[in-house]
């Protein structure tokens, strides 16, 4: 195929993955390095590179919305980056030394962990329990914006569990070009206790800043191809801001099922050609 | 600190930033487009990229010569450090409120950020 009929199609395939993204919450990123190395033959360095543009996209184009409500705890995201830059510096680093293949099944550990993730319960459960003692010298419990123009007050558990996962997950996005937005809300509702909104709103900012501590070491090694990357930054755009706009309409149960076995059935597709050899 | 006013300035910064960029891209993928659209794609194998779209240095030159695969990439760049400027104001905002442990953190995470982008690593 030629460039444009490749850059058109790229494109639409991506604007579908942002929109999926938007609707179901599980964000676009995740499907966009299968979709390139399955679908359309990219090797996989440059779909990582490309999808860690993308990531970036997302993420601060979501983030204007996200900072006028007030729910990112800037103090728990800022500590929390130590660990997730740190991390993602080393796995962008790492990432040139480990072949293909074993990429791609870490990846699909990473699709399925996603995959489990979304069908268990939303579980919101944030606390008044006595915050973790770092938590307190750090500053970290916070305020949620209420309804009603208040602030509810929850505290933050468990800060060296949820440090240890940030650093993991920091790895996992320099090694794969991902946002490791599953992981970070992992970290953040369920061993942190944050709120729900809390957590999906700082995660979001942390998730930016982790993928551009990777970008520039992707950029430098070449996985960074502009031709590819372009469509996939602007169609994974696009289809977030119109995801965001259908939200209130669309029947997200159904599409996060639907988009479930999509991620299950690209992770399956990414461990059999691994094992054929073919990445 | 006039918290509401700042993270309004935040705000503009991260659309405008992505606006900014999408904008170029688009510019600089036309012209790419344009001038290689018939061609075959080669994204099968990994051969890196075209010399000078791997540097900062090499970027911003190639885009003021006006070639698309450069100015694109340059939008790309402008992307990144939208996160960065985040960072940078959370930075100021923490000094503003004389929160020294947080600026000292914000300071070594955009350290960190600097040296991913500029080098030293890779």
């Amino acid at each position: 195929m030629t460039v444009f009929e490749v850059t058109l199609l790229i494109a639409l395939g991506s604007f579908a993955a942002g929109l999926l993204g938007a609707l179901t919450g599980l964000g676009g990123g995740i499907v966009i390095v299968p979709m390139l190395t399955l679908v359309f033959h990219v090797h996989l360095r440059y779909a990582a590179g490309a999808a860690l543009v993308s990531v970036i996209a997302t993420s601060s184009g979501a983030g204007a919305a996200y900072v006028r409500e007030g729910y990112t705890n800037i103090r728990l995201a800022m500590f929390l980056e130590i660990a997730t830059v740190l991390g993602a510096l080393a796995g962008a680093y790492a990432a040139a030394f480990i072949p293909p293949r074993a990429l791609a099944v870490a990846f699909a550990a990473v699709l399925l962990h996603a995959a489990y993730r979304s069908l268990r319960p939303h579980a919101d459960r944030p606390t008044m329990a006595a915050p973790h003692p770092w938590a307190s010298r750090l500053r970290l419990n916070g305020g949620e914006p209420t309804p009603e123009g208040g602030s509810r007050a929850y505290t933050v558990q468990s800060v060296p569990l949820g440090f240890a996962i940030m650093s993991v997950a920091g790895a996992i996005s320099g090694l794969l070009g991902i946002g490791s937005g599953a992981l970070k809300v992992l970290a953040l509702d369920q061993a942190m206790r944050l709120p729900y909104k809390v957590s999906a709103a700082t995660s979001n900012f942390m998730i930016g800043v982790t993928a551009a501590a990777s970008a520039g070491i992707y950029i430098r090694r070449g996985y960074v191809d502009p031709g590819l990357a372009f469509p996939v930054m602007i169609g994974v755009l696009l289809g977030a801001l119109v995801g965001a706009r259908l939200l209130a309409a669309a029947p997200t149960r159904h599409l996060r099922t639907l988009f479930t076995i999509v991620i299950v059935v690209l992770a399956i597709e990414m461990v059999a050609r691994a094992v054929r050899g073919e990445f | 600190m006039p918290r509401t006013r700042l993270a309004g300035l935040l705000g503009r910064v991260l659309q405008v930033g992505v606006g900014v960029s999408a904008a170029v891209a688009l510019v600089g993928g036309s012209i790419y487009l344009g001038h290689h659209g018939t061609a075959l794609t080669e994204y099968g194998e990994f051969h890196g990229v075209p010399q000078g779209l791997d540097s900062v240095h090499g970027i911003v030159r190639g885009a003021l010569e006006g070639r698309g695969r450069w100015i694109t990439q340059l939008a790309l760049l402008i992307l990144i450090t939208t996160p960065i400027a985040r960072v940078a104001l959370s930075a100021v905002a923490f000094a503003r409120e004389g929160d020294r442990a947080y600026v000292a953190i914000c300071l070594f995470v955009l350290s960190m950020l600097l040296v991913g982008l500029l080098g030293g690593i890779g």
